[in-house]
């Protein structure tokens, strides 16, 4: 038993340390973020806009306004779908890649395990803006480095940023490139908190190795699966500094991304109250997101 | 027997290995390679891979023509105090919700995690319009105040602070310490490890952040890296070599950072994960 968890003095210094040792870090967490992701809502029912950004008292209350413009916007939905293309196919694509991974390093017998696990992590650590201006120019039609690599193989160059199909496509290969490591890291850990003796077990019962990656890795990889693809959805959502960069949302809109469609309305043309709306579009659709997967995976995440 | 079938399988093996290692440095040796090039040499036909002569004038260009130089310290002034401000200021609330008994506390640790489900992007309009009101816009107070301290920072210390056996802090209890001073003489010294793990994330986080800065730092003379390489980038598109040169001064901190402290990076990736 703590002294400090008795009642008495002890108890009581305990609660005034409590105070003051949470009181900065609440205030600030409070303050920089709660609150004002809280005030995104209230700001959504308004119509803040420049002159509000100078005077906020010129600010009206105008209900549910913004969401009426927002959904008969063809841009807010143009935003909408893509930002769900980029998770929904970007999303699985990079979790696969990051278990395939996962799976080579852990095999038996690699040598140099420790170093290409740097190698294939050190992408995660870069900074996003300065790989999206790299890839920028590997992915320039013709003179770009994978157009090079194409036509040495054969294949006829495509102007991937500059195509409305192929703009998308090529972000998410990127965001896979830039991002497989980390989760990679996550399964690395969960393969080794598999019991051997599962293992072992599968194979006196005389199962092969597909058998043993399907009954026995799959099903215990379950809470690692859930915690990633709720993780990796909830950063895939917010997509930003890639079409920032590389394609400033084009062409033609395809790789205008909600927080970018957000980003324009309110800080460049200043409808902060419209903008506001559209945070909290994103703020349902990561709750929504996050609520689904927990509901489909409840039962073999049990911890 | 099991030897020799074994060995065309690893072989495949470490060639698929050795594939994704060149993919995945590719860019990366292509960036260095280019910002090494004269200018021209990345983006004619055929694109050269290696640079022919060596050249480092795209640099000599950053750091005396162009702003760099000014980035590089903006940068490093920010991200060191964030640093600094949030281990202090995370690794107390940590200590404060694994070992203090105050009521209502595990439901105030449970009410802040769901900060995890909230994206970033959802505080900024309204941060912004507070940060004007303060008279904070384009001040490096304003990129600084949000990032001192985060749930995931005070997640983390808390973990690990969860470990230490009661009896050693009763035990500096019975000899007259008080919280704070067990805080600082007993917990902090403990959680060294955990405190690198730490400064490395808050470090990295904050030295690549973007969005945040972009919109609250208004004056180039203020701006981060990466606000100022993502600037330079629109206006100097045709100039690959220096825009290579500009990314390799951007990242090339943070990836030695990693690489000689990765062990601590690791660590913190996989405690983020066990409990979700």
């Amino acid at each position: 038993m703590t002294t400090a968890g008795r009642g008495g003095p002890g108890a009581q210094a305990a609660r005034r340390a409590a105070l003051l040792l949470l009181a900065p870090g609440l205030l600030l967490i409070t303050v920089t973020f709660l609150l004002p992701a809280a005030a995104s809502l209230l700001l959504s029912l308004s119509d803040f806009d420049l002159y509000a950004v100078a005077v906020p008292a010129d600010a009206r209350v105008v209900w549910l306004r913004n969401y009426v413009t927002l959904v008969e916007s063809p841009l807010f939905w143009a935003a909408f779908r893509n930002t769900l293309y980029f998770v929904l196919v970007g999303g699985p694509l990079s979790v696969l890649v990051s278990l395939g991974a996962a799976l080579m390093l852990s095999a038996d017998g690699v040598r140099l395990r420790t170093l290409f696990r740097t190698v294939y992590f050190a992408p995660v650590v870069t900074t996003l803006v300065a790989v999206a201006v790299v890839w920028k120019y590997i992915y320039a039609p013709q003179i770009g480095l994978l157009d090079t690599g194409l036509r040495w193989l054969g294949v006829a160059p495509v102007d991937w940023l500059g195509s409305a199909a192929w703009a998308m496509p090529s972000l998410i290969v990127m965001n896979v490139w830039k991002n497989f490591g980390y989760n990679m890291i996550i399964f690395v850990a969960g393969l080794q908190a598999v019991p051997t003796e599962l293992y072992d077990a599968a194979r006196v019962d005389g199962a092969g190795a597909w058998q043993r990656f399907w009954h026995v890795t799959l099903p215990s990889l379950a809470p690692t699966f859930l915690f990633v693809s709720i993780t990796t959805m909830i950063g895939a959502l917010q997509l930003f500094a890639e079409p920032y960069v590389m394609t400033q949302g084009g062409p033609l809109h395809a790789t205008l991304s909600l927080v970018l469609y957000m980003f324009d309305q309110g800080f460049a043309f200043w409808h902060i109250g419209y903008a506001a709306g559209i945070a909290v579009v994103l703020f349902l659709l990561t709750l929504a997101g996050a609520a689904v997967q927990l509901r489909a995976r409840r039962a073999p995440a049990a911890i | 027997m099991p030897r020799l079938a074994v060995r065309p399988a690893t072989l495949v093996l470490h060639a698929a290995l050795v594939a994704v290692a060149g993919l995945t440095v590719a860019p990366l040796a292509w960036m260095v390679s280019a910002s090494l090039m004269p200018t021209g040499s990345a983006t004619t036909y055929p694109p050269a891979l290696l640079p022919h002569p060596v050249t480092l004038v795209h640099y000599r260009e950053l750091f005396t023509r162009l702003d760099v130089a000014r980035e590089l310290a903006n940068s490093t002034l920010i991200a060191g105090l964030i640093t600094a401000s949030s281990l202090l200021i995370n690794s107390m609330a940590g200590y404060a919700f694994a070992k203090l008994r105050f009521p209502g506390r595990d439901r105030l640790f449970g009410f802040i995690l769901l900060g995890l489900f909230i994206p970033p992007q959802v505080a900024m309009l309204p941060l912004f319009v507070m940060m004007r009101e303060a008279h904070l816009v384009n001040s490096y107070a304003a990129v600084i105040l949000p990032s001192m301290a985060s749930v995931f920072g005070i997640f983390l210390v808390r973990q690990y602070v969860l470990g230490i056996p009661d009896e050693l802090l009763d035990a500096a209890r019975v000899d007259g310490a008080g919280e704070l001073r067990i805080y600082w003489s007993i917990i902090v010294p403990l959680c060294a490890p955990v405190l690198v793990t730490l400064a490395v994330f808050v470090f990295m986080s904050a030295w690549n952040d973007f969005m945040w800065p972009l919109i609250v730092l208004t004056d180039g003379a203020k701006y981060t890296l990466p606000v100022g390489l993502a600037n330079l980038a629109r206006e100097h598109v045709q100039d690959a070599e220096l825009m290579m040169a500009a990314s390799v001064v951007t990242l090339l901190p943070v990836l030695a950072l990693f690489v000689a402290l990765q062990r601590y990076y690791v660590r913190g990736i996989t405690a983020g994960a066990v409990k979700g």
